[in-house]
């Protein structure tokens, strides 16, 4: 205190590094790591736990799913197609068939129509559930995963009975599904769906009714609009920032012209926070919506005439020469094919156009001057899957 | 202590280590159990026949057989060091915790002081782990855990001032004596600040940031491997095991209850179970805060609490007295 009168001294006072020479650590989060589920990798430079700078690395899973597809027929696309993001397996398919039966000029039989939209919306739910039971994993909660596995469960068994599988399904063909519902299957759907919706509760206490798990995600790596719009990031999270998208309302196919209509169960969630809560409770009410959804498709195909669920296609399949962009709302965003054909029985080119690849590019800046805990709640509010950003 | 015969005090000893080496294992064959059936699973089934009752003992011959890998460019003596350094404190505190006024490792008059003075050693343990590592999450870990250090060791020394004030002793024994069930209204916000700086110390959700596994893979641990690594698992363990056992004796009134002359160590073990199952209950519910989230705890909530706490047992001791 007796050197309070030099004033121009400098003095540290607290704990810390502080007036001590400190140099900056590079850290790998990745590609493996607790945190990435699968093999993502982020090279953080860190001060303490202060994040300087981030940078997304990927390419560890690149597989070349588009060049594949160039030496594939359309029957065999598909079984790729559908496994980039492997949680939306369904939903990857039908955005192949129905961008072939747009070029082919196909009509499909309704009876597939509103199959297709009852096993995509399932096939949605089936994938927040997921995230709603691993995001909370990221910040240490260790049981919403076991809640959200019973519920995946429930609906996995349905789409299993139906399909014959439980993640990569390959039901649809171009012109349709696969093969007829099972008899008595829409009675059972309706049963998942409602003892999911019961239960969904049960996990939805343990998640936003929580004060930690608010704490840790309130106000954290707010995405702001533009920045979500200037990095093209789409699906829950860009409706989290307050961008009202969604394909199944903007521009619709299959059965949602009609769900999403007037009078329909369908509506778009969306929340203006752009944080980690936001992107968490988005997810959660579109949870309901799909099941909402779902059962208004069950009813929709209850009423409909027996008939056929597919098209019968020649032994050799060929699109006509021309170009198509097909997009649909994959469980996390936009999943796009820009189809280009030369009359062959194979595409000359198939881009993807998948959504956690433009969902994880915005990480660069959103990560500085994080703490690295905040890191992991906002990298697994980011709803990724990591064969999705690779392809 | 000088009255005991050679004999004695090497049947006491073994008697501290048979408890240290069991009550750990309980612990943990609950934690798998109970947040089994919480999280809608088994839990071990199979291990030993029964409801698997020997999982961990199968645990501990997996890891007794596993390689002991030392880090190339690890501080040897500190890497090796280290899970000694942190489970040691917790074997020394069990022996001086009594579970009734006979059962008790060791008599020592200030046996409060010298508890506190133990289980703080334990956290060194923890910090030469992650500095001799040379790892970057070890030492993220080690730094949390220094930082961590600071907001609950202050609280729980004054909540622990505040009873030892309150029974005008610094023994364990006697402090269990002089409770009466009217404490657990007096010194409920003690309790309470003592609880969640325990939780704090122990490094367990919602306290488990320098563990962290999806942030920081371990911790200070993330390097070990083989049966130093199971040291550090047994000292969290035991860990658990000594702050519940303090926190029957000195807030739940130890072995007090019906037929407490005979049965008085059984109900000390009961209370202490009662505390250990809520600490693994709030594991299962909870997410995990982040470092500043529990600085801000600690310094707004559980130091006024504590401080709060004193003054008031300072009033009630002045005016029955």
């Amino acid at each position: 205190m007796t050197e309070a009168t030099t004033s121009a001294r400098e003095l540290t006072v607290g704990v810390g590094a502080g007036g001590l020479a400190t140099a900056d650590m590079v850290l790998n989060i990745g590609p493996q790591h607790p945190a990435t589920h699968g093999v993502l990798r982020l090279r953080i430079v860190v001060d303490g736990e202060r994040i300087v700078s981030a940078e997304p690395i990927i390419g560890y899973m690149h597989r070349g799913a588009e060049k594949l597809f160039e030496v594939r027929d359309y029957r065999q696309i598909i079984v790729l197609a559908n496994r980039h993001d492997w949680l939306s397996a369904f939903a990857n398919e039908l955005g192949v068939v129905l961008a072939v039966e747009d070029m082919l000029g196909m009509e499909v039989p309704q009876r597939a129509v509103w199959a297709r939209t009852l096993l995509a919306e399932l096939n949605r739910v089936l994938n927040h559930l997921m995230f709603l039971g691993s995001y909370p994993l990221e910040l240490g909660a260790i049981t919403p995963v076991f809640y959200a596995f019973r519920e995946r469960e429930e609906l996995q068994a349905v789409m299993e009975e139906a399909s014959g599988g439980r993640m990569h399904y390959m039901f649809n063909r171009v012109g349709g599904l696969k093969e007829d519902l099972p008899a008595g299957w829409l009675g059972r759907v309706t049963e998942a769906v409602a003892a999911v919706r019961r239960r969904l509760p049960d996990l939805e206490r343990l998640l936003v009714g929580n004060e930690i798990l608010e704490a840790r995600t309130r106000g954290v790596g707010v995405l702001s609009r533009d920045l979500a719009l200037g990095h093209g990031v789409s699906g829950p999270i860009a409706r989290a920032s307050g961008v009202d998208v969604d394909l199944r309302r903007d521009t619709p196919y299959l059965g949602y012209g009609e769900l999403f209509g007037p009078g329909g169960p369908g509506r778009v969630v969306t929340l203006e926070a752009g944080d980690c809560l936001a992107r968490l409770e988005v997810l959660l009410e579109q949870t309901r919506v799909s099941l909402d959804l779902a059962d208004a498709c069950v009813d929709r195909l209850a009423g409909l005439p027996q008939g056929p669920i597919n098209v019968k296609l020649p032994k050799v399949l060929k699109v006509p020469e021309g170009q198509i962009y097909c997009a649909t709302e994959n469980p996390l965003g936009f999943n796009g094919y820009y189809l280009v054909s030369r009359g062959d029985k194979t595409p000359w080119r198939l881009k993807l156009r998948s959504a956690s690849f433009n969902n994880v590019s915005v990480l660069a800046e959103m990560l500085p001057g994080q703490l690295i805990a905040d890191m992991v709640a906002i990298l697994g509010s980011m709803f990724f899957v990591v064969g999705d950003i690779d392809k | 202590m000088s009255d005991l015969g050679w004999l004695e005090v090497v049947l006491r000893a073994v008697a501290v280590l048979a408890g240290f080496l069991v009550l750990p294992l309980l612990v943990g064959q609950t934690e798998h159990k109970v947040m089994a059936h919480m999280q809608g699973r088994l839990g071990p089934m199979y291990a030993g026949g029964f409801h698997g009752w020997a999982q961990l003992v199968a645990d501990g011959v997996k890891f007794v057989q596993k390689e002991d890998v030392v880090p190339a460019r690890a501080d040897r003596w500190a890497f090796r060091l280290a899970p000694g350094v942190a489970l040691v404190p917790c074997l020394i505190a069990l022996a001086l915790i009594p579970l009734s006024p006979n059962v008790v490792g060791a008599k020592v008059d200030a046996s409060v002081l010298l508890v506190l003075a133990v289980i703080g050693v334990g956290i060194i343990g923890t910090l030469m782990a992650g500095w001799a590592s040379a790892n970057k999450y070890s030492l993220l870990g080690a730094m949390r855990a220094a930082a961590q250090l600071v907001s609950y060791e202050l609280p729980m020394v004054l909540v622990v001032a505040s009873v030892a004030l309150a029974a005008g002793t610094l023994s364990l024994i006697g402090i269990t004596q002089a409770w009466t069930p009217w404490w657990l209204l007096w010194q409920l916000p003690g309790a309470v600040v003592f609880f969640v700086a325990g939780l704090a110390e122990l490094q367990r959700t919602p306290f488990d940031m320098p563990v962290a596994d999806s942030e920081i893979v371990f911790g200070p641990y993330t390097e070990y491997t083989g049966l130093r690594f199971a040291f550090f698992l047994l000292a969290e363990y035991a860990g658990i095991v000594v702050m519940s056992l303090l926190f029957a004796v000195l807030f739940l009134g130890g072995w007090s209850g019906p037929w407490s002359g005979t049965l008085g160590w059984l109900w000390t073990l009961l209370k202490a179970l009662v505390v250990a199952v809520v600490v693994i209950w709030f594991r299962v519910s909870w997410p995990r805060l982040r470092e500043d989230q529990l600085q801000r705890l600690a310094w707004v909530w559980l130091v006024p609490i504590a401080l709060l706490q004193l003054a008031v047992t300072a009033v009630g001791v002045v005016m029955m007295r």
